[in-house]
């Protein structure tokens, strides 16, 4: 097996004994950048010399003798949404076109910290808004398994990085799928934290009661180990949460479902849902049971209005977030030709600056937040939001987990959506609700729908810090499959 | 701009009931900045206290300043407002090149601290001022308008220094008052004069109105006599004296009678005070209301105050002015209009302070409410303000108690402290300032006057005692002012056998 | 609720700050209408004595120590300003005071 074919915790394993050199593994990785980026498009940025610099200086710690982490020397491809000092942070967006900012993401310091070889920063749907990548102004990014499609968002440059083997481990946020979607896609494991579990410091905001970083990788121990080396408290975030993070490595090595309730979430099923996506569903519920998991189904009736809710208040909340793009300190400026004043060359720039996805959010926000819409709409929404809490509370009475289709279809054909907001925000269906209510979640790969032959993911919702039950259902599957499959998800990807 | 035509202020009153409005902006004293680390100097050159959080990188985000929080606490207290259990930050958006975010982080139906009073006095009344709100927010950024004359009308462009931004800003609110008739520019100015002491005592604030640290803005409406229905209200801003302030809503007062007794309607508008002509001029007219579209800042979580803490914050605030100077009237057993004349000129610390370094109380007064506001007027500054301190004025009055100098000579050792000569004791050394006590040399002068006025001095032998005045004003004169005239006179009297 | 008006959506992007084209202003009002439908559903549930929620978890009273931390030099504060002038970021003239 090549280097790119191997695991992170492989890859640590074998930098750390010595067997092969930090600078190797990132070397083979930019070598399989610049030999498939091109037709996957998962990079804005690929930061060779800064990578191969990092990496050299684990060599040299190594060499010196210093214990590193689990992960030193490990590639990383980095979504272009966390700030980087040394690399451009965009957001997929023309208004923040070659933005380098003078700090980084605690995310990404903690990479850093940790030893993590930033290869670049990949694609996404611009600020994070959409389930495709087809929103970012620098063109999508493609599914490893059909180039012709996408590979889910806005996280999608990250997910296709990963699934095209360009890196081992990739950064994401979700913060209405848009880790889990496109992990599901691709046929990764894609975790999005409890809320505050990890730092948004320096994650240029979509929605902020939402937003929250998480990991892609193509097994569960990779994703664990890139959660603990992430996560945990920061002062910098209010919204932070101060405890220590779950038992996330432990739970992924102990796989195990054994007396395990879990709840089928009723909702999450029906029309709208590909068949090959629930066959795989209904597989993975009887390959629970067969492990000794008590598989009931639950209810949870507000999980219905979680998408209106979700495209109220997300939008109200960037309308605001995005108000600082706005030509004067930063970015983009457009239209400054000495007679116009602030107020147009402001309207000017973030007309050219931003995409229409982009657009069609701040106006939905605006008109959601303005006097005489607000009760009707965010203030109903943030009841919806209370109700999915409570339905999500009364589950984990009855049961330690809840399990759903990651998103009801397989990765659609770039452009088939395109221009149909509805339909794309469909894909976020299964999603949301973890997001609304602050939960853990995670999609795990559970095989590819006959009709396509595309990966179909499983969702795993915990409740509020309870990440490591979504590891360790996740990693229970994973063994399940690895022996009915004889190998990971990922080995049946076509080359291309 | 249209010609207004004023109206005298007494005729306005006569017709119309004005209804006032403060809302004060104070910065607080923090070390750093509302939401993040910067500092919080005024002064420092552009764009030095700036980070990722105060300039609105994206990416940042802020953390509540745990001082601001009990400072405002604190100040809620003061004003016996109630504390809120449970509130939120909120954002209030709208865009300007000088708010980094392009929306303020502030309170919109939340506040910190809700439904309290203060009380002040004017003309020796005391008037109860309610407080709708107390609330805390973050400032803005500084532009600097190029070209136009520097102002925003007619400029080029403008510079922009965050260095302001993100500093905490604690408003207060009063509910609309009312019933204050004439006295109205008085009672605004002696809100904002007790708002001012009320922050100094908390220690929250340096309040410096003309930095900025503190800034009133002046609602203001007239209602017609016997109608019931307010009118509608102009709000004033960039009112940066306590003096302006008073004169401020004199103008308001007479310029909106003007507009309404010929007809006019008044444009519920933002206006201008301009310290010049001591006038308003319209700012920006809002064609279309602004819609702040407020809502809960997500990136702080709600703020519920430990009830103990806030029973702990009560406990230990500092004595309040208005307390203050209600022991210290009985101390020093004043009248309520010999009270509220020191207040006004701010004697009162002054006068508390030289009491402390051992003077007399009503010594102490004497000299600053006296000879020194006196000077202080001559030469246009304030009281607080002269070259002496409590200490030098107490020194002085112990001087006078001890017989070592008179009126007179105290007054020329004041002089001499304010001319920088030193402290009382240096001055008098230095000027030779000192009552001839000495009676021997007084017996000589006493002699030596008689024999130089022999016709006064048989008058007195007569029986004309009145006369001895020009025999001692002449002992005053040889001795430069410094023998202690009363002995001078007995002495006279004594030697020409009259006593 | 009825779907938005063209007046609307120049209204919304007056105030969002967004120069839109005639031809945008149709589009989104057709695209927004359809959202705002679909969205206006959150009014069949949650009922008056339900309480919102504006975070994800409820959490209260974290705040930050009043220290001072290292601000940035003016260089690296202004490095991405578009116009920067003296220190300073220069911007257009501004129409209206607030």
């Amino acid at each position: 097996m090549t280097l790119i074919h191997k695991s992170a915790a492989e890859l640590a394993a074998l930098i750390a004994s010595g067997e092969v050199s930090a600078v190797e593994v990132s070397r083979a990785h930019l070598d399989r950048i610049a030999e498939v980026d091109e037709q996957v498009g998962a990079f804005l940025h690929v930061a060779e010399d800064a990578a191969l610099a990092q990496a050299r200086a684990v060599d040299a710690r190594r060499a010196a003798g210093e214990e590193l982490g689990p992960l030193a020397g490990v590639p990383i491809a980095h979504k272009d949404v966390f700030a980087t000092t040394d690399m451009p942070t965009t957001c997929g967006s023309k208004i923040l076109e070659g933005w380098r900012p003078p700090y980084d993401a605690t995310v990404t310091r903690r990479l850093r910290e940790a030893g993590l070889v930033i290869l670049g920063k990949t694609n996404m749907d611009e600020f994070a808004m959409g389930s495709s990548t087809e929103n970012s102004a620098f063109g999508p990014s493609r599914n490893p398994w059909d180039l012709s499609r996408v590979p889910g968002g806005s996280s999608g440059g990250s997910s296709a990085a990963v699934a095209a083997f360009e890196a081992p481990l990739s950064t994401g946020t979700d913060t209405g799928g848009s880790i889990r979607q496109p992990a599901a896609v691709t046929g990764l494991v894609g975790m999005k934290p409890t809320y505050g579990g990890s730092s948004r410091y320096g994650v240029v905001a979509f929605a902020s009661s939402l937003d929250t970083p998480g990991p892609f990788a193509r097994n569960v121990l990779d994703a664990a180990l890139l959660h603990a080396v992430f996560s945990g408290h920061d002062p910098r975030d209010s919204t932070s949460i101060d405890a220590p993070v779950p038992p996330v490595v432990e739970a992924a090595r102990q796989a195990s479902v054994e007396g395990l309730r879990v709840g089928v979430v009723n909702e999450f099923s029906g029309e709208g849902y590909q068949p090959g996506v629930l066959a795989r569903f209904h597989e993975a519920c009887a390959l629970l049971e067969e492990f000794g998991a008590k598989v009931v189904e639950v209810s949870c009736p507000s999980f219905r209005y979680a998408m209106p809710a979700y495209y109220l208040i997300a939008p109200s909340e960037c309308s605001s977030n995005l108000a600082r793009f706005d030509a004067m300190r930063f970015g983009l400026r457009v239209g400054d030709d000495g007679t116009r004043s602030a107020e147009e060359v402001m309207a000017l720039t973030r007309a050219a600056g931003f995409g229409p996805e982009v657009k069609r959010r701040i106006m939905i926000g605006t008109y959601a937040l303005s006097s005489g819409y607000y009760d009707a709409y965010y203030g109903q929404a943030q009841k919806v939001r209370t109700l999915i809490t409570r339905d999500f509370t009364a589950a984990f009475e009855q049961v330690d987990v809840l399990i759903s289709p990651t998103t009801p279809t397989t990765a659609f054909p770039i452009g088939e959506r395109a221009d149909d907001p509805m339909a794309m925000y469909l894909a976020d269906l299964c999603t949301i609700p973890a997001n609304l209510a602050g939960n853990a979640a995670i999609s795990v790969p559970c095989g590819l729908a006959d009709e396509d032959g595309m990966p179909v993911g499983l969702q795993i919702m915990a409740p509020v810090l309870g990440d490591d039950r979504c590891y360790r259902v996740g990693a229970a599957l994973e063994a399940a499959y690895r022996d009915r499959w004889g190998g990971s998800l990922l080995e049946k990807a076509p080359a291309f | 701009m249209t010609v207004e035509t004023l109206t005298s202020y007494d005729q306005a009153l006569t017709r119309y009931e004005p209804v006032l409005g403060m809302e004060t902006h104070v910065e607080l004293g923090t070390a750093s900045k509302m939401f993040c680390g910067c500092p919080t100097t005024f002064g420092a050159p552009p764009n030095t206290q700036v980070c990722p959080v105060c300039l609105g990188l994206p990416g940042s985000l802020p953390v509540a300043n745990a001082m601001a929080i009990e400072s405002t606490i604190r100040i809620g207290l003061a004003l016996n407002c109630s504390i809120a259990s449970w509130c939120r930050f909120a954002r209030k958006n709208y865009f300007y090149p000088d708010m980094p975010k392009n929306y303020q982080i502030s309170q919109y139906d939340e506040p910190l601290c809700s439904d309290g009073y203060l009380d002040v006095e004017v003309g020796g009344e005391t008037i109860r001022i309610e407080i709708e709100r107390v609330h805390l927010e973050e400032d803005t950024g500084k532009s600097t308008h190029m070209g136009g004359a520097g102002r925003i009308q007619g400029a080029d462009y403008s510079l922009v220094d965050y260095n302001r931004a993100g500093i905490p800003l604690v408003e207060i609110v009063t509910k609309p008052i009312t019933g204050t008739g004439a006295l109205v520019p008085e009672v605004a100015r002696a809100y904002a004069t007790e708002l001012r002491e009320v922050m100094r005592s908390l220690g929250v604030s340096d309040v410096r109105m003309e930095e900025g640290s503190m800034r009133c803005d002046v609602n203001l409406s007239l209602m017609p006599r016997g109608s019931s229905t307010w009118g509608t209200r102009t709000e004033t801003k960039n009112v940066n004296s306590l003096r302006s302030v008073e004169r401020a809503v004199r103008s308001e007062v007479e310029r909106q009678a003007g507009v309404l007794d010929a007809g006019g309607r008044i444009v519920q508008e933002t206006r201008h005070f301009h310290e010049e002509t001591g006038t308003t001029t319209p700012g920006r007219s809002k064609e279309e209301a602004q819609d702040y579209r407020y809502f809960p800042e997500p990136d702080l979580l709600p703020i519920a105050p430990d009830p103990a803490w806030i029973e702990e914050l009560r406990a230990t605030l500092p004595e309040l002015p208005s307390t203050r100077r209600r022991r210290l009237q009985a101390e020093w057993s004043l009248s309520d209009l010999d009270m509220a004349a020191m207040h006004n000129i701010g004697a009162i610390p002054l006068v508390e302070q030289t009491v402390a370094a051992g003077a007399p109380a009503a010594d102490a007064r004497k000299w600053w409410m006296g000879e020194l506001a006196r000077r202080a007027n001559e030469s246009g500054v304030a009281l607080s303000d002269l070259a002496i301190t409590p200490g030098q004025v107490a020194r002085v009055g112990a001087l006078v108690a001890e017989g070592a100098l008179n009126d007179k000579l105290a007054r020329q050792v004041i002089e001499g402290v304010l001319a920088g000569e030193g402290d009382p004791d240096a001055v008098v050394a230095a000027r030779g300032l000192k009552i001839v006590s000495d009676e021997g040399a007084l017996s000589a002068i006493v002699d030596q006057v008689i024999a130089e006025n022999a016709d006064a001095a048989e008058k007195v032998r007569n029986g004309k005692v009145a006369a001895a005045g020009a025999l001692v004003g002449a002992v005053m004169k040889a001795s430069r002012g410094q023998a202690d005239a009363g002995r001078a006179r007995a002495l006279i009297l004594e030697k020409l056998g009259a006593s | 609720m009825s779907a938005i008006t063209r007046d609307e959506v120049a209204h919304l992007a007056r105030l969002s700050r967004l120069a839109l084209t005639e031809d945008e202003l149709d589009h989104f009002a057709a695209q927004l209408g359809v959202i705002l439908e679909s969205v206006a559903r959150v009014s069949e549930v949650a009922a008056d004595d339900i309480p919102p929620s504006s975070h994800a978890l409820p959490l209260t009273n974290v705040f930050r120590p009043d220290e001072r931390q290292p601000s940035l030099t003016p260089d690296q504060a202004l490095a991405g300003a578009p116009a920067p002038e003296e220190n300073r970021f220069r911007v257009p003239r501004i129409l209206e005071e607030e």
